[in-house]
């Protein structure tokens, strides 16, 4: 019994000594990764990359936590406000309800979130314009579709994706009046976002029915699209990193949502203090959004297809060509 | 006409795909279930090979050693539900819950520690994944109407693990129904006492079901990673265990409804694919979320008015104690 109390308060002092420890640490950020994990080859890796960067570039840690059940995101934003991170960077649009409580209990605190707009004083949010980055994706898958017919596997069946979806179809519809498009969504729970063996079924019936380039705004369902893609000798378009890498010859491009950009800028704004709250909007303009091309995409881009990347491009930065925005009506125009 | 069967053609092929873990897991489940074990950790199990699978076919480029290890894990886990339920008479659904929960972190941890890539292993090519077997003559019978397709899509060009699926069926059969060890595994399942007074012993005889649960389900577990897949993700098995367990209830605990069971929730689970954004007569497009729901829907339906009363073995999930 003795030897059990001695433990016992010998953990006390220890418990109390990292807790100051803790309090007495400079502020350090702080990075909350969701669901698919920081390695997902897809959206957490891109702002895993940009916090990397920064942690190499300034030598200042951080502090991060992947999120494994969605109850876990507002235990994991508070605990990293609690430990006095600062500014504290939450990853994709299901942590929305989490930073906006964060930002509420820690008024001091400065919270970031990438993909979703929360409206607090003290968080900055960031957004993309993926339908102008999903309409250039939709303008090569077109061109390279010898059967007129393209598709696309979406994730989650959430507002966000058909944002993808109706910028996809236009680009295609661009490039090709005539063209077919086949979409299809894998679910409507969060598990749609990390079901390989769906994907690779939902690409073979859009292969089935003769559509031979796939845009797959997925996470790890992508994983089981691109597969599809290479054993059928079909092409696939990545999504927020660059996937090329995946299956180079299958992968015809990846649509690049810049997130590593975003985190970068975040936390470097945020140590030289022109870090600011309110919406940023990240497009072709500012360089947030982007096509994918490297050496292993290289051999499948045509002269012709550069061409035509590049004058939509232009189109869309000049304001010549308006990609519909799903989110603005919930609607996709035909 | 001829393409609308084509389609057809290619949704029961899908049908088949997807029906495999679904078969192979629900088969081991009732043979646990015969023997008087609830496994709620058929999940766990197909998980737990799906890595290991995934990692020694990565390791040594052979589908073949991985699916030799997926079984092993599967294995072990098996005994050690066995450990926990029957040896120590524990709770066999807070045994089975355990091992998937149990499973699900650990792939994931180890994937982590030998891949560094968040859990997931590296993409499997080549030889360190089970190729599609394609018939003699498939290519040739291809334009022969009906038939052609018949053959060519339908039964040629799945791997070997779809084959041996659909083969364990029969094998389960024969062995619960038309061998002694059958009749003794199902007298274990329903009157343990009288297995134990005949002499037999009821703790060899679940451990023995155990064992075949496991190799089951670790076949159905390295289906999913390198067979249909490529590679291990986290939680790729995406609850299918739970449906296999659904599936064997519905069939009753015997081999051929079981299978009939099977096919149908991957009927229901390909044709939701195929119908997304289809524009149907009279109805229009439906929305996605009604046609996720749909297999869902019927399976209440079925199990509500069209099937009748399913009645377990009766020593199910009861812990055999011998008398003094």
């Amino acid at each position: 019994m003795k030897k059990l109390l001695t433990i016992l308060s010998a953990s006390a002092v220890l418990l109390a000594a990292t807790t100051t420890m803790a309090m007495a640490a400079d502020k350090m950020p702080a990075v909350v990764f969701d669901m698919g994990g920081k390695f997902d080859k897809s959206f957490n890796q891109g702002v895993y990359d940009g916090v990397e960067k920064f942690r190499k570039e300034t030598g200042i840690k951080y502090r991060e936590f992947e999120v494994k059940n969605p109850t876990q995101r507002e235990q994991a934003i508070r605990k990293m406000a609690q430990r006095g991170s600062d500014p504290v960077l939450g990853v994709g649009f299901a942590q929305a309800s989490a930073i906006e409580k964060g930002a509420k209990a820690f008024p001091k605190t400065r919270f970031t979130i990438i993909d979703m707009v929360v409206m607090q004083p003290n968080v900055q949010s960031i957004v993309f314009k993926e339908h102008e980055g999903s309409f250039l994706v939709g303008v090569l898958a077109a061109m390279a579709s010898k059967t007129g017919k393209v598709g696309f596997v979406g994730g989650m069946d959430i507002p966000l994706i058909r944002r993808f979806e109706c910028g996809y179809i236009h680009g295609v519809k661009h490039a090709n009046a005539s063209a077919t498009v086949y979409a299809n969504m894998t679910g409507t729970t969060p598990s749609a976002w990390n079901d390989p063996t769906k994907g690779a079924e939902l690409a073979k019936s859009q292969f089935d029915r003769g559509a031979d380039v796939i845009f797959a705004a997925a996470g790890g369902t992508g994983i089981g699209v691109y597969q599809a893609a290479k054993d059928n000798g079909k092409y696939a378009i990545g999504v927020d990193s660059n996937q090329n890498h995946l299956h180079p010859g299958t992968m015809l491009t990846s649509m690049l949502k810049r997130v590593d950009v975003a985190a970068y800028n975040t936390f470097k704004s945020a140590n030289d203090g022109s870090w600011k709250s309110g919406i940023q909007v990240l497009g072709l303009k500012e360089g947030g959004i982007d096509w994918a091309l490297d050496e292993h995409n290289k051999a499948l881009i045509t002269p012709a297809m550069m061409a035509a990347m590049d004058k939509a491009k232009a189109e869309i930065i000049s304001g010549k060509i308006m990609v519909h925005d799903y989110m603005s009506d919930n609607k996709c125009p035909k | 006409m001829g393409e609308d069967f084509l389609l057809i053609i290619l949704t029961f092929d899908a049908t088949i795909r997807v029906s495999v873990p679904l078969i192979l897991a629900a088969l081991a489940g009732l043979i646990v279930e015969r023997s008087g074990v609830i496994d709620i950790g058929l999940e766990g199990k197909m998980l737990a090979a799906a890595f290991a699978a995934a990692a020694a076919a990565y390791a040594t480029n052979s589908a073949w050693l991985g699916l030799g290890a997926g079984i092993v894990a599967s294995v072990l886990l098996a005994l050690l539900h066995g450990f926990a339920c029957i040896t120590h008479r524990g709770n066999q659904i807070v045994s089975g819950v355990a091992i998937n929960i149990l499973v699900s972190g650990l792939t994931v941890l180890l994937g982590i520690s030998w891949f560094s890539l968040g859990g997931q292993t590296p993409p499997l090519t080549g030889d360190a994944r089970f190729k599609s077997l394609t018939f003699p003559g498939a290519e040739a019978v291809r334009d022969i109407p009906v038939l052609g397709p018949i053959y060519s899509e339908l039964l040629s060009g799945h791997n070997i693990l779809v084959y041996l699926a659909f083969l364990t069926v029969p094998m389960v059969w024969w062995l619960v129904y038309r061998t002694r060890f059958g009749l003794r595994l199902r007298a274990t399942g329903e009157n343990p006492a009288a297995v134990d007074t005949a002499g037999i012993s009821v703790i060899r005889m679940r451990y023995l079901a155990l064992i075949l649960c496991g190799i089951l389900c670790g076949i159905a577990g390295s289906y999913f990673s390198t067979g249909h897949g490529a590679g291990f993700l986290r939680e790729m098995t995406a609850g299918k265990g739970f449906i296999a367990l659904a599936a064997m209830i519905f069939g009753k605990w015997r081999p051929v409804p079981v299978l009939f069971a099977c096919l149908l929730f991957g009927f229901l689970d390909a044709i939701a694919i195929r119908l997304q954004g289809v524009e149907l007569p009279l109805i229009g497009e439906m929305p996605v979320q009604f046609i996720q729901a749909l297999p869902y829907i019927l399976t209440v339906v079925l199990l509500a008015g069209f099937i009748g009363r399913a009645i377990a073995p009766k020593a199910s999930g009861v812990p055999y104690v011998k008398e003094h």
